[in-house]
């Protein structure tokens, strides 16, 4: 066994994890080589000093924001929960379907005739022309006749007609 | 596991006191700040609540719970979100003793001997220094080799590598720190 095979195995010595027939191996090899049996003991220095490094408690704090955070969590619903229908959404979906029937029963409001239509379609020039005739200003300009005259002018053909209202 | 699996929130109350302590040191020597390593600590806890009812016994918990703590850290240690709030490992921890925690202790009531006080706080530093100096993913390794006694098999899975790639980082990490603790190491070897 060469240095550069031991690298990886080095660790696994020191700490006693090497199967029995490695272990063997290496122990035969670091008879024969003083540098890697120096790299052994160093690596076991430095793993005595890792051990000196102090460890930590958690805090108070810890324990309660984590029972906090745990409470906070919502609980989880299994797949065939969500087939169970909830109070608020079975409430919803019932008033939707009130109105829809509701709509559905409703006469359709004042239906037109075809003859209905066609008297439109024949007046539609006229609607379309009125709001031109409503704005034209040539006739603003005419002069408006009196109301007085417009009584006069009615009794007139009252008095011509009589036989109007017989 | 099994039983949080099923429901029983006591089952997690006694995994949370079990493992919470070794996660917090994980996480404390991985990310260097107190605060930080239990705000980390809590999101791995509730992210084992969230996944109980999906968790499949196909590997150790140990490797799952610290799959989740190493990722979380390495992301922790990467992003610079923590930056401002980093605390060296230097500076005085200021708790309760009745925590049992680390504590920057008062040397005329504790240490008689000064000079021993001040010989064992260097030392101390040196680790600490020299552990915070490994790349990432060597610390990782180092510390669930070390600390968390874990086997190969298992570092390999939570730092999501072969087993020989393992090695080699072990071996570089352990090289790395035979040099910068090499005064400490000489010492050693005299004793």
């Amino acid at each position: 066994m060469n240095c550069s095979r031991m690298e990886n195995k080095i660790l696994g010595y020191v700490d006693g994890r090497l199967k029995e027939g490695e272990r063997l191996e290496m122990e035969k090899h670091l008879s024969t080589c003083a540098a890697c049996q120096l790299r052994v003991n160093e690596f076991r220095a430095v793993n005595v000093l890792l051990d000196e490094l102090p460890t930590i408690e958690p805090s108070a704090a810890f324990d309660i924001r984590m029972q906090a955070r745990v409470a906070a969590e919502p609980a989880k619903q299994s797949w065939w929960a969500w087939f169970t229908p909830s109070p608020r959404i079975a409430f919803a979906a019932s008033m939707l379907l009130l109105a829809t029937v509701w709509l559905g029963s409703r006469p359709a409001d004042s239906p037109l005739s075809a003859a209905d239509v066609d008297k439109i379609n024949q007046n539609m020039s006229v609607l379309e022309n009125y709001d031109v005739i409503s704005d034209f200003a040539p006739l603003s300009e005419l002069p408006q006749p009196a109301q007085g005259d417009d009584i006069d002018d009615a009794n007139q053909n009252q008095s011509t007609n009589p036989n109007q209202q017989m | 596991m099994l039983d949080v699996k099923a429901g029983d929130e006591q089952s997690f109350a006694l995994l949370l006191h079990r493992y919470r302590s070794p996660l917090i040191n994980f996480l404390y020597r991985m990310v260097r700040n107190r605060e930080q390593a239990e705000d980390l600590a809590q999101e791995v806890f509730i992210r084992v609540y969230r996944a109980r009812e999906d968790y499949v016994p196909s590997a150790k918990f140990t490797t799952w719970l610290f799959r989740i703590a190493t990722n979380l850290a390495l992301n922790s240690v990467r992003d610079n979100r923590y930056q401002r709030m980093e605390i060296s490992l230097d500076a005085p921890v200021t708790v309760d003793a009745e925590d049992g925690d680390e504590k920057t202790l008062d040397v005329a009531e504790k240490h008689p001997n000064i000079e021993q006080h001040l010989v064992e706080e260097t030392r101390k530093k040196m680790i600490r220094h020299a552990i915070e100096k490994l790349p990432e993913k060597q610390r990782a390794a180092v510390l669930l080799h070390k600390y968390q006694e874990l086997d190969y098999g298992e570092i390999s899975k939570i730092l999501q590598c072969s087993e020989s790639a393992l090695k080699s980082l072990l071996f570089r990490a352990y090289e790395t720190l035979r040099v910068e603790l090499a005064p400490l190491v000489a010492q050693q070897g005299k004793q």
